[in-house]
C-alpha cells in the first residue's frame, strides 16, 4: 500500500466495538488514528459475548473483519494497556499524554505458549468474570487482538521465579518493563470507553454472592461461549450440574432510581437470546422471565415472537422483590409480585440470571479533558461539542448496531474538527 | 516483471521440532525458489531483516513465508512492492497434527508446494483509478436525516446535493409541534428547531437543494454516478460521488384500522394527525371542534400485529407520552390515558417515561382495548382488559389517538432508480420488512449497492435523535467511499484492496451468470449480454470469478489459474498407499480463523486434508473441483459461512451461491458415476472450531466408505 501525506491525527480511547469502529472508519477515510485500549487486547465487551441478538451470530466474526481492516491499514496505530493521563490544547491541536502500562511481554512473542506451560501462578480470569483462572502469564483469550501474551504484574512472582523468562526462546519476556508515558499530537479525541456490568452486589435483595446459583447475564454469556470457563456448558455454579429450571430477572438495577435510572436498552433482548442458549442445550428446561415491560424495539419484535412461541418459556410481568436460597434443596427461590393475580409468586428454580444493566465506565472514574457528565456518569455531548467527543455506550446505553452507527458518526465529527481548523 | 522467488521457512514455535525442515527446504529449488532459507525465529528482528536484505540485495521480489498464520505478524511480514504469500505451518500443521509423523510432513510439504505454486502466478495489484472523481454526495430526502447528512459532509469539506420531493425541506418535522427530549435530564419535550436547520442548509454554499424534485435515474458507479434529478423545471443532470438514502417513512395507512374505529367514528385520529393539531394550536374534536378534555391513546395501532405491521415502530410509545404532555400543556385540567402492550421507552427515554408517570393527569396502564364504541355525543367508549388495576376498565374519551406505526418509503418504491442490470432498488429488502437496513449487526451501513448508504427511518424505526446520529455516520461512509475509489481501493469488507476483477471478454459467451450473481450489482450488460464492469461498485469478493464457466475473470493475485496451480501442485499418493486426499476450500474470513483457533487449542484432526483459503466461498469456481478430482483428490469440502435469512456471509450471497453451484456439480458427478458425496458444503461459524475434528474426520470416513477416487493416477 502506498504512503500518503497525513491529513491529521485522531485519538480514539477504548478498543471495544465502538472505538474500533471510529478508528477504522476514520482511517479508511484517510486520517491517521491512534487507538488506545486499557486492557491487554481489543474487542471490549462484545468479545465476551457468545452470540449477538437477533441473528445469533458470533461477535468474533465482525471483530475479525475489523482486525483484518486494521492489519491492512497502516493508518491505525494501536496501543494496549494504555490510558490517557492528560489532554491539553484546543480543537485541532491537542497534546495528549498516554500512560502505557508494562505488558512484560514484548513484540518478540510468538504465542508459542511455552511461558504459560511453566508458570506456577494462577490468577482469576477476569475475561470470564473470575469463573476460572489463567496463569500469571497468559493469552487474554483465543481471539485476542493483538495476539500476544501478557503478564499480570500483580499476580506474577517476578524475577524470583523467572521460569517464563527461562522457557521463552524468543527473549519475549522482560520482567523489568516499566510504565512509559508517551505524548501524542492529535486534532481530536473520541472517548469510546464503554460500560461495565452494573455491580450485582449492590442489589442485596437479588441474592448475588449470597445465593450460590445466582449469576449475571454477562456470566451467562461466558458459560455459553465455547471458549468460556466450561467450554460452552451452562451449569449451576454450586455443583457444575445442568439446571432444569432457570429464571431471568429483568431490570436488575436498570429503571431503578436507586441504581440506574435509565433502561439499559439491551437486557430484554439479551435475556431472550440467552433463553435460546438454554433451549438448545437443555430442551426440557423450563424458563421463567420476570419483566416490567418486554422491550424489543423495531424488528427485534420478530425475535421476541420466536421466543414467546416457545412453550417452555414463560413470561411473568412483575418485578422481583427478593431472591433467597432454599436451605433444604439449595434451589433458588424467586419472589415476585403478581401483577395480574395479586399477591406474591414464589418460584423455585435451579439457576437465576440477573439481567444486569450497563453502567458507563465513567460512572466510577472520570476522564481527562473538558467533559461533562450526567448523574449516571454518561458523557454529555451536544451540537456545540467540538474536539473531544464520546461514542457508543460512554454516551448512552445502546445495542451494538446503534453504538456502531454512533461510532461511525463520531469519526465524522473528529474529521470535521480538523477540517474546521 | 521477472520473478525472483525466495522461500523462507521458520523453525520456531515447535515447527522445527515437529517437521523435517531440511527435507522441506530441499524442495525449494524444484519449486522454483532462487533463495531458500530457514530461521529459528523468522518474525524476530534478525529473521525479518534476513528477508528484507534478500529483497534489497539479492533482488528477491516474490516471497513465500512458511511460518505462522497470516493473521499474526502481519506487520512484520508486510513487504510493500513484494509478492507475498503466507504458508501456515504452525496453526494448520504442527499445532493441529502429530509431530514427526509422515502424514504431518506430507501436509507441510504440500502446503509449501501450494504456496510456491501460487506466488509464481500471482502479480502485484495495480489499482484501477478513474479520472475526475466527483466529491459531491447526493442526499435523497430533505427531512432531518437528510439535512444532517448534508450538513455533515459539507462541514467535512465536501459538497452535497439534496433532493426533496416536497416543496420545502424539513420532512415530518415540519408537521411536528415539539420533539422528544434529546438531553439530560430527558424530562421535557423540546422545540423542534427545524426552521433553523433548514436555514443552515440553505445558507451553506456547499449544499445545493432541489425541492419538489425526485431522483429519476442513477447510473454509473461510486465516484462517477450520473444522476438525473426530475425538477419542476425539467430534468437536471449532475455528477455524484456517493449517495445517502434518507427518504424516511410514511404513516401506516389508517384506513386499514377500521377495527379501531378509524374512519367510522369522527373523533378517532392518528398520532400524525394529532401532532398536526398540536402544531396548529388546538387540540379539538373533529366532530364538533370542541377542545378535547379526555384524550385516550392506543399503542400499537397496527404494530406488533401480523395482520398489519409485524414489527414495533420503536418511537410510538415515547411519541404518545410526548403527545400526552401536549394535552396537559394546552389545558391543565385535561387528562390523557395511554393504553399499551409494553411501554417501550428504551435507553434514556425511560427518564421521559418516568416524568410522565409523575404527572397525575397522565394515566398509564398496560391493557388490551377490546372494544371501541361511540356514544350520542361522539365520545369514544373504550373497554380495556388485562390492565394493571386488577380488572377490566371502561373509559370514555372525547378524542382517541391511534399510535400508528411507520412504514419505510422503500417498502414499495425503488426510489434510487438505479440504472443497474439487477434493477432500480436495493435488493432483498423483504428480509427487513421493506426497510433499507443492513443485515450486519457490526456493519450497519452495509448495503448491497456500493456507495449507497441509508440512514434514518428508511433504515429502521428510530427517533429524531437516533436518526441524526445515523445520518452523521452515513455522511462519513459517503465521503469514505469517495476517498477510497479515488485511489482505486475497495471499501468494506475488503477495505483497501487494490485488486479488481479483469475480464478477458474475447472469450465471453454472454451467459450472464456473473451479471446475475454479483451480490452488489457490479456488472451491467450491453445489448448482447456482455458484462460491463464497474470496478468502483466492486467489493472484490470474487463471486463473479466463481460464477464464470469460461474462466475469464481474474484478479492480479487471485485467479482461476493461481488456485488451480495450487490444486495441481498437491502431491497425490498413488492408490496403493491408501492415503486419501481431501481438499478444503475455506472462507478466509471465518472458516480459516476457526482452523487457526483449532490450532491454538491443539485440537487435532485428520492430516490428509489440504486447505485453500478463498476470498469467499462464492468465489470457488467449479473448475477447481473438477481439477481436484482429475488430480486424484478423493473429496472436496467447501467450508463457508452460514446462509439463509440470517446469513453471515460478508458478501451476502457467497456461501448460498456456492451451495447452489455445488448441487449442480453433484449432479454432474452422478452422471460421471463419481459419487456426489465426494463434494460437501459445510457451514461453519468462526467460533465453531470445536466442530472441526468431527467435520474433517467424519468426511474422511465417508471418503473411505466410498473408496478412493478412481481417477487417481490418470
Amino acid at each position: 500500500m502506498t504512503e500518503e501525506k497525513s491529513l491529521g491525527s485522531i485519538l480514539v480511547v477504548g478498543g471495544g466495538i465502538s472505538g474500533l469502529t471510529t478508528a477504522i472508519e476514520a482511517a479508511e477515510t484517510g486520517y491517521d488514528v491512534y487507538l488506545i485500549e486499557k486492557t491487554p487486547s481489543m474487542g471490549g465487551r462484545v468479545a465476551q459475548l457468545n452470540q449477538y441478538f437477533p441473528k445469533l451470530c458470533p461477535p468474533t466474526c465482525g471483530l475479525e473483519i475489523n482486525y483484518q481492516r486494521i492489519r491492512k491499514n497502516q493508518k491505525v496505530k494501536y496501543l494496549t494497556l494504555s490510558e490517557v493521563e492528560s489532554i491539553s490544547g484546543q480543537p485541532g491541536d491537542y497534546e495528549v499524554t498516554v500512560k502505557v502500562n508494562p505488558r512484560y511481554v514484548n513484540e518478540n512473542c510468538t504465542n508459542c505458549n511455552a511461558c504459560t506451560e511453566v508458570c506456577p501462578v494462577e490468577r482469576p480470569n477476569d475475561f470470564n468474570f473470575g469463573m476460572d483462572t489463567t496463569k500469571a502469564v497468559y493469552l487474554p483469550h483465543q481471539m485476542a487482538f493483538p495476539m500476544r501474551y501478557v503478564i499480570d504484574g500483580k499476580a506474577c512472582k517476578g524475577a524470583d521465579c523467572g521460569k517464563c523468562v527461562e522457557a521463552c526462546k524468543y527473549n519475549a519476556i522482560d520482567l523489568n518493563m516499566q510504565p512509559e508515558t508517551i505524548t501524542l499530537k492529535v486534532g481530536s479525541v473520541v472517548y469510546a470507553t464503554g460500560w461495565d456490568p452494573y455491580n450485582p452486589a449492590k442489589m442485596d435483595n437479588l441474592g448475588y454472592g449470597r445465593v450460590s446459583n445466582v449469576i449475571t447475564n454477562m456470566m451467562m454469556e461466558r458459560y455459553a461461549a465455547k471458549n468460556g470457563p466450561t467450554g460452552g456448558q451452562i451449569v449451576k455454579p454450586s455443583n457444575g450440574e445442568a439446571p432444569q429450571s432457570i429464571a431471568f430477572i429483568q431490570c436488575a438495577g436498570s429503571r431503578d432510581e436507586n441504581h440506574l435510572s435509565y433502561c439499559s436498552y439491551i437486557c430484554c433482548m439479551a435475556s431472550f437470546k440467552q433463553a435460546t442458549y438454554i433451549r438448545e442445550q437443555y430442551p426440557d428446561a423450563k424458563i421463567y422471565v420476570y419483566y416490567i415491560d418486554l422491550r424489543a424495539p423495531g424488528r427485534y419484535e420478530k425475535f421476541l415472537n420466536k421466543v414467546e412461541s416457545d412453550e417452555n418459556i414463560e413470561f411473568i410481568k412483575g418485578k422481583v422483590a427478593r431472591i433467597e436460597e432454599d436451605p433444604e434443596t439449595g434451589q433458588v427461590i424467586v419472589e415476585a409480585e403478581d401483577i395480574f393475580g395479586g399477591g406474591k409468586i414464589h418460584q423455585k428454580v435451579d439457576l437465576a440470571v440477573l439481567a444486569t444493566g450497563m453502567q458507563p465506565t465513567t460512572a466510577e472514574s472520570k476522564l481527562p479533558g473538558d467533559l461533562k457528565y450526567d448523574e449516571n456518569g454518561l458523557i454529555l455531548e451536544d451540537e456545540s461539542t467540538v474536539g473531544v467527543y464520546a461514542a457508543g455506550c460512554a454516551k448512552k446505553p445502546a445495542d451494538v448496531t446503534t453504538s456502531v452507527k454512533d461510532a461511525t458518526g463520531s469519526a465524522l465529527k473528529a474529521i470535521q474538527t480538523m477540517v474546521r481548523r | 516483471m521477472e520473478k525472483k522467488f525466495g522461500l523462507y521457512i521458520c523453525t520456531g514455535c515447535g515447527i522445527g521440532e515437529a517437521l523435517d525442515i531440511e527435507k522441506l527446504a530441499n524442495m525449494g529449488p524444484q519449486l522454483g525458489a532462487a533463495v531458500v532459507k530457514t530461521h529459528e525465529f523468522l518474525c524476530g528482528d534478525q529473521g525479518a531483516q534476513m528477508i528484507k536484505s534478500d529483497i534489497q540485495n539479492e533482488g528477491v521480489n516474490t516471497v513465500a513465508i512458511a511460518a505462522c498464520s497470516p493473521r499474526v505478524n502481519f506487520d512484520v511480514f508486510n513487504l510493500p512492492g513484494v509478492i507475498t504469500e503466507r504458508i501456515n505451518l504452525r496453526e494448520h500443521v504442527v499445532w493441529s497434527h502429530t509431530p514427526n509423523d509422515e502424514d504431518t510432513q506430507m501436509l507441510a510439504a504440500d502446503y509449501i508446494r501450494m504456496g510456491s505454486a501460487k506466488v509464481k502466478k500471482m502479480e502485484l495489484p495495480e489499482p484501477h483509478v478513474e479520472d475526475d472523481i466527483s466529491r459531491t454526495v447526493l442526499v435523497i430526502g430533505g427531512g432531518i436525516t437528510g439535512i444532517t447528512a448534508a450538513l455533515g459532509v459539507a462541514k467535512a469539506g465536501y459538497e452535497a446535493v439534496i433532493v426533496e420531493k416536497e416543496p420545502q425541506l424539513g420532512g415530518f418535522m415540519n408537521k411536528m409541534y415539539k420533539k422528544l427530549p434529546t438531553s439530560w435530564p430527558f424530562e421535557k419535550v423540546e422545540e423542534t428547531g427545524i426552521d433553523a436547520k433548514v436555514q443552515e442548509v440553505t445558507s451553506n454554499p456547499n449544499i445545493k437543494v432541489y425541492t419538489s424534485a425526485t431522483v429519476e435515474a442513477i447510473a454509473g458507479q461510486p465516484g462517477k454516478f450520473d444522476v438525473t434529478i426530475g425538477t419542476n423545471g425539467g430534468p437536471v443532470e449532475t455528477q455524484i460521488g456517493s449517495v445517502v438514502l434518507a427518504t424516511g417513512w410514511k404513516p401506516y395507512d389508517a384506513s386499514k384500522l377500521e377495527s379501531y374505529g378509524y374512519g367510522q367514528y369522527p373523533n378517532v385520529v392518528t398520532n400524525v394527525m394529532f401532532e398536526e393539531m398540536a402544531k396548529n394550536g388546538q387540540l379539538t374534536r373533529p366532530s364538533d371542534g370542541r377542545p378535547a378534555k379526555n384524550v385516550a391513546f392506543i399503542q400499537c395501532a397496527g404494530q406488533r400485529d401480523e395482520n398489519h405491521l409485524p414489527y414495533c415502530s420503536s418511537v410510538c410509545c415515547a411519541t404518545s407520552l410526548k403527545q400526552a404532555t401536549y394535552v396537559r400543556e394546552k389545558d391543565p385540567n385535561a387528562k390523557a390515558y395511554i393504553f399499551y402492550k409494553d411501554m417501550r421507552t428504551p435507553g434514556q427515554y425511560e427518564l421521559f417515561y418516568k416524568s410522565a408517570q409523575n404527572d397525575t393527569g397522565i394515566f398509564l396502564t398496560k391493557g388490551n382495548v377490546t372494544n371501541i364504541a361511540e356514544d350520542a355525543s361522539n365520545n369514544l367508549l373504550l373497554e380495556v382488559e388485562d390492565t394493571l388495576l386488577g380488572g377490566p376498565l371502561s373509559v370514555s374519551a372525547d378524542l382517541l389517538v391511534l399510535a400508528t406505526g411507520m412504514v419505510p418509503t422503500t417498502a414499495d418504491e425503488a426510489i434510487l432508480n438505479l440504472q443497474y442490470r439487477q434493477g432500480p432498488g436495493l435488493p432483498d429488502l423483504e428480509l427487513f420488512n421493506g426497510f433499507a437496513d443492513s443485515n450486519f449487526i457490526c456493519f450497519p451501513y452495509e448495503t448491497r449497492r456500493t456507495g449507497v448508504y441509508s440512514a434514518g427511518v428508511v433504515k429502521m424505526p428510530q427517533t429524531i435523535a437516533e436518526s441524526v446520529d445515523d445520518a452523521t455516520g452515513a455522511a462519513l461512509k459517503a465521503i469514505q467511499v469517495i476517498e477510497s475509489v479515488a485511489v482505486g481501493r475497495a471499501v468494506h469488507p475488503r477495505a483497501g484492496d487494490e485488486t479488481y476483477p479483469e475480464f478477458f471478454l474475447q472469450r465471453c459467451t454472454q451467459c450472464k451468470r456473473c451479471t446475475e450473481e454479483c451480490p452488489f450489482g457490479t456488472l451491467d450488460e450491453d445489448e448482447k449480454g456482455t458484462p460491463k464492469p464497474n470496478p468502483n461498485r466492486c467489493r472484490r469478493c470474487g463471486i463473479c470469478l466463481g460464477a464464470c464457466p469460461e474462466r475469464i475473470i481474474s484478479f492480479k493475485n487471485y485467479s482461476i489459474d493461481i488456485v488451480a496451480s495450487a490444486v495441481k501442485s498437491i502431491d497425490v499418493p498413488g492408490e496403493e498407499e491408501n492415503k486419501p486426499r481431501v481438499l478444503a476450500f475455506v472462507c478466509e474470513n471465518d472458516a480459516y480463523p476457526a482452523f487457526d483457533m483449532a490450532g491454538i487449542n491443539h485440537v487435532t484432526y485428520d492430516p490428509n486434508i489440504r486447505m485453500i483459503p478463498v476470498r469467499c466461498l462464492g468465489s470457488v469456481n467449479t473448475v477447481w473441483v473438477a481439477d481436484s478430482l482429475s488430480n486424484g483428490i478423493d473429496g472436496i469440502l467447501m467450508i463457508g459461512c452460514k446462509y439463509g435469512d440470517d446469513y453471515q456471509c460478508h458478501f451476502a450471497k457467497g456461501s448460498e451461491l456456492a451451495s447452489y453451484r455445488m448441487s449442480k456439480v453433484q449432479e454432474t458427478l452422478n452422471r460421471l458415476v463419481l459419487e456426489s458425496d465426494r463434494v460437501q458444503i459445510i457451514q461453519l461459524a468462526i467460533n465453531e472450531y470445536d466442530q472441526i475434528p468431527s467435520i474433517v474426520n467424519g468426511f474422511m470416513e465417508k471418503i473411505q466408505e466410498i473408496g478412493l477416487n478412481p481417477y487417481k493416477g490418470f
